[in-house]
Formats: structure tokens, C-alpha cells, sequence
């Protein structure tokens, strides 16, 4: 049947998908931030299963608020972006080098 | 108790002075200073006085404890016997004549109240070393007007010779102080404690017994006698650690004449008199005293014929003095150096002073090929100089009467004589043909100085003077010609009493520059410069007759009441010396003084004759034998080349490398390095956080 | 049985599209299959009983959030074609770390099964009360336990809010807005003036 630990697979690899989102791709912040999506969807998923499974709803309040969280922040990182954008007219990632040391 | 007021009245009045500094203006400080200066004269007298009488005794005024450790406990206390009184004396009058004179001399100077209370310092200093009880309070007395020493040759320490002189002193002097520090300490070991009567209760005890010294085993007293003597030589200017004294004279004059005539320069002879029952245990060491006092007294005589400046001529004539009292004491005549010591104050301070009131006449001009002619201008100076001068040729009839020095002069040359020993007999000789040089300086000094024709229009000095007032119009000479000479230095001499009167109306017209004048005339110094010229050549004169008595005279021993070792055999001795003993002082000046009136008044061109004809040694003389140049070669040089040692090679090239430097450089480096660490690009950054999660979780698992 | 069907059909779903979303060279469609993404894991959700969750992820993540990255990747104007460049060169590497950190995920599920991990035990103070639904269970904890949390979640969402806003505001030149402070010191001596204007002439205000 299944158990938490098929939940536990997906979320893993979902979350391992979203890591390498972060740094395979060469192609624009844009996927970056999405990818973090894929992360946080990861953890949402382990949270609610365990929640599920182990009849606490603790975890799905805890849920709720990684969604929020999730939705501040994907809202101000947009508006970094666009910021960025604006001033530096690229988002390719191989331009973003301004922190350079 | 009132030995209280006159060592801590100076002190009092130099913190506050001090402190002060300009906030309360010039007078304040100067009146305070000098006025605490006067009370402890005035209050010393009388002790000096009860002493003479033979009413006093010797006591002991505690004031404060200091250092109680284990068996080692010594106090702060003064001690006033007869030998502290004679001190006394002579430091307080001559200080404070000093800071009276200083009124008129410094008056231009804009940082009087420092001087005054580093004047009113070196006072109270030199009382607590007088008025010591214990060896280490002596010591800190030593060690202050050696610091005093240096703060005031220093004084003027924008200029550089004059600051390099301070360093010089003290640095010199530093040398003899570890022969006395060494002294203390064997002192210490040997007896047991550092309280002065103890140690000299004691002495004779120690006679014949030995000590270990640097691995070998010598005479106890000598071994200390001689370490303690070291530290004579350094403040006493002897020959070794002379070569500060000179060079001593870039202070300005009211100090010279404190300082390095009457007090400073003295406490060496202070303390070898001070303990003379010590130095009596040790034949050895009086022996070294006596030779080493007569070389100096030589030496300084010899280089003090040949100089130009006044002051040095005057310096040299210090040290030579101070080389009779040690090779009197090192005769066993204490009272004696004690006596010389006394007049020598009263004609040396006098001299000194007096030629700072020719300096300051002649615009700051000291050298004397500049001078001549002067005793028509400043006719008062002149007179008290004179004095002086007889008092230091030693003028007198043998047996009936003299100048000051006469006395103690003779006393000295006595004794020497009388002590019978071949080191005696050298210094003896050594004192008769230095006393021939000292009349014939002296009086080459008073010759070039004040006859002759005027010859100071060569002199910059004296161009300056005369430039600056040729700016103020030159019409009337009568009138001008007397502001003109001192238009320049102002503001402050609105005090001057003119002792001489309007002097472009009296003579021939001044501005003719055909009389080597240069139109600069020279005028009396101030009433405040004149008293105590005027009161120290009355002490100049009648000092020796009046005090020989209770000095040196026989059988009393009254006077000095075991402060000193008083030796009735020697005067015994002294007495019966012959006939041409007693008259070879008054010959040799006799001889001194016509040579001296002979190259100088008589035949102007004798001088550069005998010059020419003793070239190499009068080239080795004048550069004062050369001991500086062997200084700087023996010790200078090696002390700088060490320091450069120390300074590039060990600190910059070792402990800067290692230390600060290398932590700095190996910072940048790594920063460096980490630098390229900061990409800008979010992927890698990104992927570090990857790695540093992967091997976390591997931690966890492994673990 | 129908519940395995659907728990595979939606994980399988799952997955896939979040590879899509990564590896997709348009970014619109990186945005798509993201939405198709959260709408599978809501379905997971449903399958495991809660539903409040899965809804609000439908209703926040794919209506409010997706939407928003939609918004923001049609303004910014991206230029497709350079794109792409040096994916191949770190493949492998990227690869071998993920392959590396699944392994140990799956690692620890292989722990659990052997029973070598406990899992924590609640207290049962968070269960769902008997009969309740799991939105009202959830009500229930949120308003009473987690109050202070679910205050702060709303200031954190204010918050972003007037981030967004604040960063991105700017003032265009050519429009033209009120000044509060300037109408409130407005005073009456300074609102009117009186001018005389000459025959034929105008008046400078």
C-alpha cells in the first residue's frame, strides 16, 4: 500500500529536481525562482504526508505557512527582478555578476 | 625645623611656578622663586653662623618614612651638621643671587616662569642632597640636579647645540652614577644599611677586609671608595667624564654660574667629603683621588689658556678648581677642599655672573677677540670681575692677608706638599704649575676683555644690534646713538637703571666707525644684574680671611665637629712646610700675570708668535686634547652603529617582519585569494550551497 | 486499488513536470508546466486527506503566484534565442550531485522501512477531533494555538506586499500626482492673489 515513505520519494526528488534548477540552467533568474517554487512544493508535500500519516495537523498548519511565506517572497523577488531588469536591461544569468568580489 | 623651610621653600615655589606657567604673568612666579629663594638664605645664615660659634650640634629633622623592607629601612630625613651648613650657604646665597640676576638677564626671554622653577628645582634638589642622612636620599639629590642640569642647559631646546649639550651632560653624568649606584649597592652589601652616620661608625672597621669584584678579591674600601668616586667624577667634572662641562655652557649664564661653578659641580667634593671617614680606610683610593684631581686640575688649565669664549675659558677654570679640592681631599685635607670650595663659589659665580653682564652688554657676543676696551664702558662689571680675578689668581701676602683664593689655595698646595706621599708630591707640583696657568687665563680673560681698543666690529652679534637700530633714523647721534643700542631688545628693559650715563655726549663722536666700535656702545647692565655682582665680590674678597679659621686653622676641629675627618697631623704638617712652599703660589701668579699683561696689553703680536712656534701643540690643546674625538671614535660611533643594528636589521627586518608586517601581508594575501572566491554569479554560489548540503547530510548518515 | 492508480498517475505527473519546468527553453512554458506541477501535488494532497492544504495550493500557488511569474516573464522582454549556452558543460557534475543526494534521501526512506528511524510520536493534542472535517480541525488549531502565527503571516504577507510595491514604484515624468503635505500647508494668504492685467495682456501665474 502506500506509505509515507512513497510521499517521501516524490517529495525528494521533486526537491532534488528544483536544486538542480538553481544551477544547470543558463538561461534566466526566472527559472531560478521557479525552481525554488519546485523546492517549496517538495517540502509542502513531505509536510502534509507526515501530517497525514502520523495524524498531527501541526504539520499542515506549518504547510500554510510555508505557502505564505513562499507567496511573500516569490512576490518580492518578481519585483527585484523587474527592478534588475530595468537597470541592467538582461536577466541572463551570465551577466548577473554585480556581487563579484 | 627651620631646616624644613629652606629645603622645601624652593620646591613649594617651583611646583607653583611651574604649574603656573604664563597663567599668572612673569611676576608672580619670578617674586614667588626668588623670594623663597631669599627666605632660605636668610634662614641659613644663622645656622651657618651657630656653627661657627662652635653652639650647634649635628642633628637630625625626620620628615617622612620611606622604605621599610625587611631589614632594609632607611627614611626621608635632614641632617644639619657643620658640613651640611657650610653647604647650605653657599647653595642658598649663590641661588638666590642667581635668581635676582636672572631678572635682568632673562628679561627678554619669553619663558621665564619655566626657568625660574627649574632654578628654584635645581635649589631644592641640591639641599636634599646636603642635606641627605641616608645614601640613597643623597642619591635622589644627585639624581635631581642632574636633571635639573639638563632641563636648564637645555632651555633654549629649539636650538640644537643646546639640546644635544643637555643629552651630552646627562648622559655623562649617567656614566658616573652607575660607578655610584655600584658604590650604594656595595655599600649595602658590605654594611648592612645606607643611613650615613652607620656607615661611617662602622668603616674603620672594614679596613683590611676583601671583597669579590667581577671574579676577583680586592680591598673592600677601596672597591667602594673607588665606585663612589666614579660617581664624583661624572658630576664633578674630573678628567674621563669632563667632556660635558664645556659644552655646558649652551645654557644661558645665570645658570653656568648656579650650576657648573658654585653647587652642582661641587657635590661630587660633597660627598667624598662627606665621607671621609670612609676614604680614610683606603689609601688606595685616596691615592687614585689625588692623581686623578691633580691631571684635571692640569689638564682644564692647559685647555683653559687657549680658548675664546668666555664662558668656556671660564668652565675650564671650573674644572680645574674642582681638581684642587679633590686632590685636596685626596690628600686627606677636607677641611681644606671644603674651604676652597666655599671661596670658589663666592669667585666663580661672581665671574661667571659677570660675564654675563658683558654678554649681555655686547648683544649675546661671547667670544673675546670681539670684545676689548670695555672697562671705561661698563666700568662696574668691570671692578667686580676684577675681584673675582684676584680672588681666583690667589692674590695675597703669605702670612698676613689675601684675596679669597689666596687662602684656600694655599691651604690646598699645602697640604699636598705636607702629605708627604709621591702622588702628593705629583699633585703638588701639578697645582703650582696649573695656579701659573690660572693667573695667566685669568688675566688674559680680564686683559682682552676690558683693555685694549674696541675690536667688536667684526662682530655679527654686535652687526645685527647695529642694523636693527640704523632701521630707527640716524640723525642725532648724541641722542640716538644711545637708543639705537638697545631699540632692538626693547619692550622688557624698562627697568634699567643706567648705570652709566648718556654715553654719546661724553668723548669723541661714536658714529666715526674708525674706532673699531661699528657705532654700537655698550652700556652698564641692569640694577638687578649689578647687586649681585657687587655682593659677591665682597664675599670674593674678604671670604678667605674671614674663614680660614674655622676651616682649616689647627687644633680647632671646633668648626667641622666630626662631620669630617679633620687631620691634626696634616696641619701639623701643613705648618711647617718651608718657606718657598709657602711663597711658590704668589711666585707662579706673579709670573702668570705679567706673561698675561705682557701678551695682551704690552705686545699684541707675542701671542700669535708663541702660537706659531709650539703649532701641533697648541692645535692638540685647544681641541681640548682631543677627548672628544676619541669619545665619539671609542664610544659614539660603535653606540650609534649598535642602534642601527638594533633598529633595521633586528626590529624592521625581524620582529616588524614576523610580527605585524607578516600578519598584515599574510592577510592580504589570503584575501586575495578569497577574493576569487566572490564570482558575482548566483549559479556557483548556488552550487556551493548544494555541495555544503550534500556533505551535510553525508555527515549525518556516515555519523 | 483505485487509490495507487492515483497516487502513481499523480506522482508520475508531478515529477514530470517539474523536469519540464527546468529544462523548458521558452519561458511561458516553464510556467505552465509549473502550474501543472502544483495542480498534481494538490491532487497528492487530496489523496492523503487534506484538502484545505491542496485547495490553497490551488487557489495561492496557481492563481496568485503562477500568475504573477506569468505577469512578469510576458512585461520583461526576453530575447529566446542566446539563450542556453553551457548547459552541457556542467551537466555531468550537476548530475553526479543530485544523483549523490537522492541516493541519500533514498537512503534514509531505506532506514525508516528497516525500522532503524522512529518517527516522533505527537501527543494527539493536533489530531483531528472525531467527526470534524479537516477544515474545521485545522480552524480549530489555527485560531486557538497558532493565533500569534497567523497574525504574523498576515503582516509578513503586508509586508511583501508593500516591498513589491515600494520597489517597484517610480515616478514617471509625465504625470502628475498629489502632494498631500504641500495641500496641507497650503495657506489661505498663499491660495489667492489678485492681479491686474493690463488690456490685451495675459497674466503669469
Amino acid at each position: 500500500m502506500i506509505g509515507v515513505e512513497h510521499y517521501v520519494v516524490v517529495s525528494s526528488i521533486l526537491f532534488v529536481l528544483g536544486v538542480l534548477g538553481i544551477f544547470l540552467n543558463r538561461k534566466n533568474i526566472i527559472v531560478i525562482l521557479m525552481a525554488i517554487e519546485l523546492i517549496l512544493l517538495a517540502v509542502n508535500i513531505n509536510l502534509v504526508a507526515f501530517s497525514a500519516f502520523l495524524h498531527d495537523l501541526t504539520g499542515q498548519i506549518f504547510a500554510m505557512f510555508v505557502l505564505t511565506v513562499a507567496a511573500g517572497e516569490a512576490a518580492v523577488g518578481l519585483a527585484i527582478l523587474v527592478i534588475y531588469f530595468r537597470g541592467r536591461g538582461t536577466i541572463a544569468v551570465d551577466d548577473v555578476n554585480r556581487m563579484k568580489g | 625645623m627651620s631646616i624644613l623651610f629652606i629645603v622645601f621653600l624652593p620646591l613649594l615655589a617651583s611646583i607653583l611656578a611651574g604649574f603656573a606657567n604664563k597663567s599668572l604673568g612673569f611676576v608672580v612666579p619670578k617674586v614667588l622663586t626668588t623670594g623663597a629663594l631669599f627666605i632660605a638664605c636668610i634662614l641659613s645664615w644663622p645656622i651657618f653662623i651657630s656653627f661657627l660659634g662652635g653652639n650647634a650640634e649635628a642633628h637630625v629633622v625626620p620628615v617622612l618614612k620611606w622604605v621599610a623592607s625587611g631589614t632594609m629601612t632607611f627614611d626621608w630625613a635632614l641632617r644639619v651638621d657643620a658640613l651640611t651648613a657650610v653647604m647650605l650657604v653657599v647653595i642658598t646665597s649663590v641661588s638666590a643671587l642667581v635668581h635676582l640676576y636672572s631678572w635682568g638677564y632673562m628679561s627678554d626671554e619669553p619663558d621665564q616662569p619655566r626657568f625660574f622653577a627649574y632654578l628654584s628645582l635645581f635649589t631644592f634638589a641640591m639641599l636634599m642632597l646636603v642635606t641627605a642622612d641616608n645614601l640613597v636620599q643623597m642619591f635622589f639629590g644627585w639624581e635631581g640636579v642632574g636633571l635639573a642640569s639638563y632641563l636648564l642647559i637645555g632651555f633654549w631646546f629649539r636650538k640644537p647645540s643646546a639640546g644635544a649639550a643637555a643629552i651630552k651632560a646627562f648622559v655623562v653624568n649617567r656614566v658616573g652614577d652607575l660607578g655610584f649606584m655600584l658604590g650604594i649597592f656595595a655599600t649595602y652589601l658590605v654594611f648592612g644599611t645606607v643611613s650615613i652616620p652607620e656607615i661611617l661608625h662602622a668603616a674603620p672597621s672594614m679596613a683590611g677586609s676583601t671583597i669579590g669584584f667581577l671574579g676577583h678579591r680586592f680591598d673592600t674600601m677601596t672597591v667602594i671608595c673607588l665606585l663612589l668616586f666614579v660617581g664624583a667624577m661624572g658630576k664633578s667634572a674630573q678628567l674621563g667624564l669632563h667632556t660635558w662641562l664645556p659644552d655646558a655652557m649652551e645654557g644661558p649664564t645665570p645658570v653656568s654660574a648656579l650650576i657648573h661653578a658654585a653647587t652642582m659641580v661641587t657635590a661630587g667634593v660633597f660627598m667624598v667629603c662627606r665621607l671621609s671617614p670612609m676614604f680614610e680606610q683606603s689609601a688606595t683610593a685616596m691615592h687614585f683621588i689625588t692623581f686623578i684631581g691633580a691631571a684635571t686640575c692640569f689638564f682644564a688649565a692647559t685647555v683653559g689658556c687657549t680658548q675664546w669664549d668666555i664662558k668656556r675659558v671660564i668652565a675650564y677654570s671650573t674644572c680645574s678648581q674642582l681638581g684642587y679640592m679633590f686632590f685636596a681631599a685626596g690628600s686627606g685635607a677636607y677641611g681644606a677642599a671644603m674651604f676652597h670650595l666655599f671661596t670658589h663659589a663666592f669667585f666663580k659665580a661672581l665671574l661667571f655672573l659677570g660675564a654675563g653682564s658683558v654678554i649681555h652688554a655686547m648683544h649675546h657676543e661671547q667670544d673675546m677677540r670681539f670684545y676689548g676696551g670695555l672697562r671705561k664702558k661698563i666700568p662696574i662689571t668691570f671692578w667686580t670681575m676684577t675681584a673675582g680675578t684676584l680672588a681666583i689668581t690667589g692674590v695675597g701676602i703669605a702670612g698676613v692677608a689675601g684675596f679669597a683664593g689666596f687662602h684656600s689655595k694655599d691651604a690646598i698646595l699645602e697640604a699636598a706638599f705636607a702629605s708627604g706621599s709621591s702622588v702628593g708630591t705629583f699633585a703638588f707640583w701639578m697645582g703650582i704649575f696649573a695656579a701659573l696657568m690660572t693667573s695667566f687665563y685669568s688675566w688674559r680673560l680680564v686683559f682682552l676683555t676690558f683693555f685694549g681698543k674696541p675690536r667688536w666690529i667684526q662682530s655679527e652679534h654686535i652687526q645685527h644690534a647695529v642694523h636693527d637700530a640704523h632701521g630707527h633714523g640716524h640723525d642725532d647721534h648724541a641722542h640716538d646713538a644711545h637708543d639705537d643700542a638697545h631699540a632692538h631688545d626693547d619692550h622688557a628693559h624698562d627697568d634699567h637703571a643706567h648705570a652709566a650715563p648718556d654715553i654719546g655726549s661724553s668723548g669723541p663722536d661714536y658714529a666715526d666707525h674708525g674706532d673699531g666700535t661699528g657705532g654700537y656702545h655698550p652700556h652698564e647692565s641692569p640694577l638687578v644684574m649689578l647687586l649681585p655682582l657687587l655682593i659677591l665680590s665682597l664675599g670674593a674678597v674678604f671670604a678667605g680671611f674671614v674663614f680660614e679659621h674655622y676651616f682649616v686653622s689647627e687644633g680647632e676641629g671646633a668648626f667641622w665637629k666630626g662631620s669630617l675627618v679633620f687631620p691634626e697631623h696634616l696641619l701639623h704638617a701643613m705648618h711647617g712646610v718651608p718657606l718657598w712652599v709657602k711663597w711658590a703660589p704668589f711666585t707662579v701668579m706673579a709670573i702668570g700675570f705679567v706673561t698675561a699683561w705682557y701678551g695682551y696689553i704690552r705686545n699684541l703680536d707675542f701671542p700669535k708668535a708663541v702660537v706659531a712656534q709650539i703649532g701641533p701643540v697648541y692645535t692638540f690643546v685647544y681641541r681640548k686634547w682631543m677627548f672628544d674625538e676619541l669619545y665619539d671614535r671609542i664610544f659614539v660611533k660603535p653606540a650609534f652603529w649598535l642602534g642601527q643594528v638594533f633598529w633595521k636589521v633586528l626590529d624592521i627586518g625581524i620582529i616588524d617582519r614576523f610580527g605585524p608586517d607578516g600578519a598584515a601581508a599574510v592577510v592580504a594575501r589570503g584575501s586575495t585569494y578569497a577574493q576569487k572566491v566572490q564570482s558575482g554569479y548566483l549559479y556557483s554560489y548556488a552550487l556551493v550551497m548544494l555541495l555544503g548540503l550534500v556533505g551535510a547530510i553525508s555527515w549525518v548518515i556516515a555519523g | 486499488m483505485i487509490h495507487v492508480i492515483a497516487f502513481y498517475l499523480f506522482a508520475v505527473m508531478t515529477v514530470a513536470s517539474g523536469a519540464i519546468t527546468i529544462l523548458s527553453r521558452n519561458p511561458v512554458h516553464s510556467v505552465l508546466w509549473l502550474i501543472l506541477a502544483f495542480f498534481n501535488a494538490a491532487g497528492l494532497m487530496v489523496l492523503v486527506g487534506a484538502e484545505f492544504i491542496a485547495m490553497l495550493l490551488v487557489i495561492v500557488y496557481v492563481g496568485a503566484v503562477a500568475v504573477l511569474f506569468l505577469f512578469v516573464v510576458m512585461m520583461l522582454d526576453i530575447d529566446f534565442a542566446e539563450l542556453r549556452a553551457g548547459f552541457v558543460r556542467y551537466f555531468p557534475f550537476g548530475a553526479l550531485v543530485a544523483v549523490v543526494l537522492l541516493a541519500e534521501m533514498v537512503l534514509g526512506i531505506g532506514a525508516y522501512k528497516a525500522g532503524a528511524i522512529v518517527l516522533g510520536t505527537p501527543d494527539g493534542s493536533a489530531a483531528t477531533p472525531a467527526g470534524a472535517s479537516n477544515i474545521e480541525a485545522i480552524g480549530a488549531l489555527l485560531y486557538s494555538r497558532y493565533l500569534f502565527l497567523f497574525e504574523a503571516a498576515g503582516v509578513i504577507l503586508l509586508v511583501a506586499m508593500i516591498g513589491a510595491i515600494v520597489l517597484t514604484h517610480r515616478e514617471r515624468g509625465d504625470t502628475r500626482s498629489q502632494k498631500i503635505s504641500k495641500q496641507n500647508q497650503r495657506r489661505p494668504q498663499d491660495a489667492t492673489f489678485n492681479v491686474k492685467p493690463e488690456v490685451g495682456k495675459g497674466v503669469q501665474l
